[in-house]
């Protein structure tokens, strides 16, 4: 089944750049897949896009039924709470403890305190860092961030996983650590969309590949037919 | 029980997050109480003036003078015909051995020159005291009452009164104007003040939103805590004036410079203007946080 269907979308920024031009692409539920290009190639307005931080200038955008391009500001957490997203930068909140900030993203949903405890602990047991519950991030390594940033983004348990360069701040070891997690989070249902520089990862990983450049969809690899082309 | 959670949750959030941005949250509360100071001493020099403005113009009086021709009944009638008039608030009978009593005893020279005279034989007249309701139409009154049988003279101070009045006016206009002004200012003050505070944690609020906390989440604990940032504010400001207001109302003895210029009564006033600025405080504070915070959201 289809979890996100893009059809016919061109972004054009108020600059006037032109990011995404006429791109057509269906996901289906469960899959795992890296969309790779130089920079500037459209690929974190593509993922913008996804999770309505960005709008098409045309074109339809479903993800989970909705129709994202036709979102009111006012009305983007619909989205966001079926989506987690992952930064490079992680983005976490310096001033909240590891608990804390995984906890955040489900005091908006406003559940019970037991209820939130429960999936704190689950998602921090999945991205094995329930030991560093009480500590804060900068007390943390990069690959430990990006892991609590992980936890944060699934405890809500969404349908959709973005990961916006996730790795591109990381070292290989602590980078394929985070991989793993991924892959564990996808085995259990998560679609997971991938942004990467990183060609050694995309061809461990074996998975669809999607090749941008300059804003068009240039190549859609099957499962491990990727072969580091020059990008 | 859902929006109970989320608004407890809220609740308890920005209490946090003033203590957490305890400097920004100082500064904040710091302007407010500096702001809301001079707003309160405007309003006590301006509701002064205006109550010294009402003390004088209460105090203006029609003297109507009566011809010694006149009999109890004229009098009695030209009572009656004086109070039928629009605008009257009293009329008061002073009769001329009344009046000549209060000037023996007020003075010896008066004593020894009037002690001879009688009923039949004074010069002084019985008189009508007439205060009007509204000052500006004195003039239209004593004119009316001019025309009328019996009446000899009548004085309200012309001239004079109108000068006090036009001042008055303008004196009142230009307080009034002035606490307006400053409320306003006081707003965009805090507003940006606060806008600071928010501009720290424009990182939070993006979080919060790629979460998926709704717009009226985010905005919630940001509104709450610039109403908490606001009566923090007002704290020192109330207790200034009811204390401040209270120790100089003792030490002037109630008047300023003579008996003539009374000051207010403390109560019920100081907790009038306590409430005002407590109200102001949060308002504006509710409003700095809410400007602040929009920003933000138009992503």
């Amino acid at each position: 089944m289809d979890l996100i269907r893009i059809k016919n979308v061109n972004k054009t920024y108020k600059t006037g750049v032109t990011a995404i031009y006429d791109l057509s692409l269906t996901i289906e539920k469960g899959e795992f897949i890296f969309i790779i290009g130089s920079t500037g190639c459209g690929k974190s307005t593509l993922i913008k896009m996804l999770y309505r931080e960005e709008k098409p200038t045309s074109g339809k955008i479903i993800v989970g039924g909705i129709d994202v391009a036709k979102l009111r500001n006012g009305k983007v957490y619909k989205i966001r709470r079926k989506i987690g997203v992952v930064f490079q930068d992680f983005k976490l909140l310096p001033r909240l403890n590891v608990y804390e900030n995984v906890a955040f993203a489900a005091e908006v949903l406003g559940l019970s305190k037991a209820e939130i405890h429960g999936k704190v602990v689950k998602a921090l047991e999945l991205v094995g860092l329930k030991a560093r519950a009480k500590n804060y991030p900068e007390q943390l390594s990069g690959g430990e961030q990006q892991r609590v940033a992980l936890a944060r983004a699934i405890i809500n348990e969404p349908k959709l996983l973005i990961c916006d360069e996730p790795t591109g701040n990381l070292d290989e070891v602590t980078s394929m650590e985070i991989m793993n997690v991924l892959e564990e989070i996808n085995k259990l249902g998560t679609t997971i969309i991938m942004v990467t520089h990183d060609t050694e990862i995309v061809d461990k990983m074996k998975k669809r590949v999607i090749l941008l450049d300059s804003g068009r969809l240039l190549k859609d690899y099957e499962k491990g037919t990727y072969k580091h082309e020059s990008i | 029980m859902k929006v109970f959670r989320i608004l407890s949750r809220n609740i308890r959030d920005s209490f946090k997050s003033v203590f957490r941005n305890f400097s920004l949250s100082i500064a904040s509360i710091s302007c407010i109480t500096i702001t809301l100071i001079v707003v309160a001493i405007a309003i006590v020099l301006s509701d002064n003036v205006n109550n010294f403005a009402t003390l004088v113009e209460k105090d203006v009086t029609i003297v109507t003078f009566i011809s010694n021709e006149a009999t109890s009944d004229d009098i009695k009638s030209l009572g009656a015909k004086i109070e039928a008039l629009d605008n009257i608030d009293s009329v008061t009978f002073d009769s001329k051995m009344d009046i000549m009593k209060e000037m023996m005893e007020s003075s010896d020279v008066f004593n020894n020159i009037m002690s001879n005279w009688t009923e039949e034989t004074t010069p002084i007249q019985d008189t009508y005291l007439v205060k009007v309701v509204d000052i500006e139409g004195i003039k239209n009154v004593a004119d009316e009452i001019k025309k009328m049988d019996f009446v000899t003279v009548v004085k309200y101070g012309e001239g004079m009164v109108e000068q006090l009045v036009s001042i008055f006016d303008v004196v009142r206009k230009i307080s009034i104007g002035l606490v307006i002004a400053l409320i306003i200012v006081t707003a965009f003050l805090i507003a940006n003040t606060i806008k600071i505070t928010i501009f720290s944690r424009k990182r939070e609020i993006e979080i919060m939103r790629l979460v998926g906390a709704s717009n009226i989440n985010i905005k919630i604990p940001f509104i709450m805590e610039g109403l908490f940032l606001g009566i923090m504010g007002a704290i020192i400001p109330i207790c200034v004036t009811i204390f401040g207001y209270i120790a100089l109302y003792t030490k002037f003895d109630g008047q300023l410079f003579s008996p003539f210029i009374s000051l207010i009564t403390p109560e019920p006033f100081v907790y009038t203007i306590s409430l005002i600025l407590l109200l102001i405080g949060m308002a504006v504070g509710m409003f700095g946080s809410l400007r602040a915070v929009k920003k933000y959201l138009k992503i």
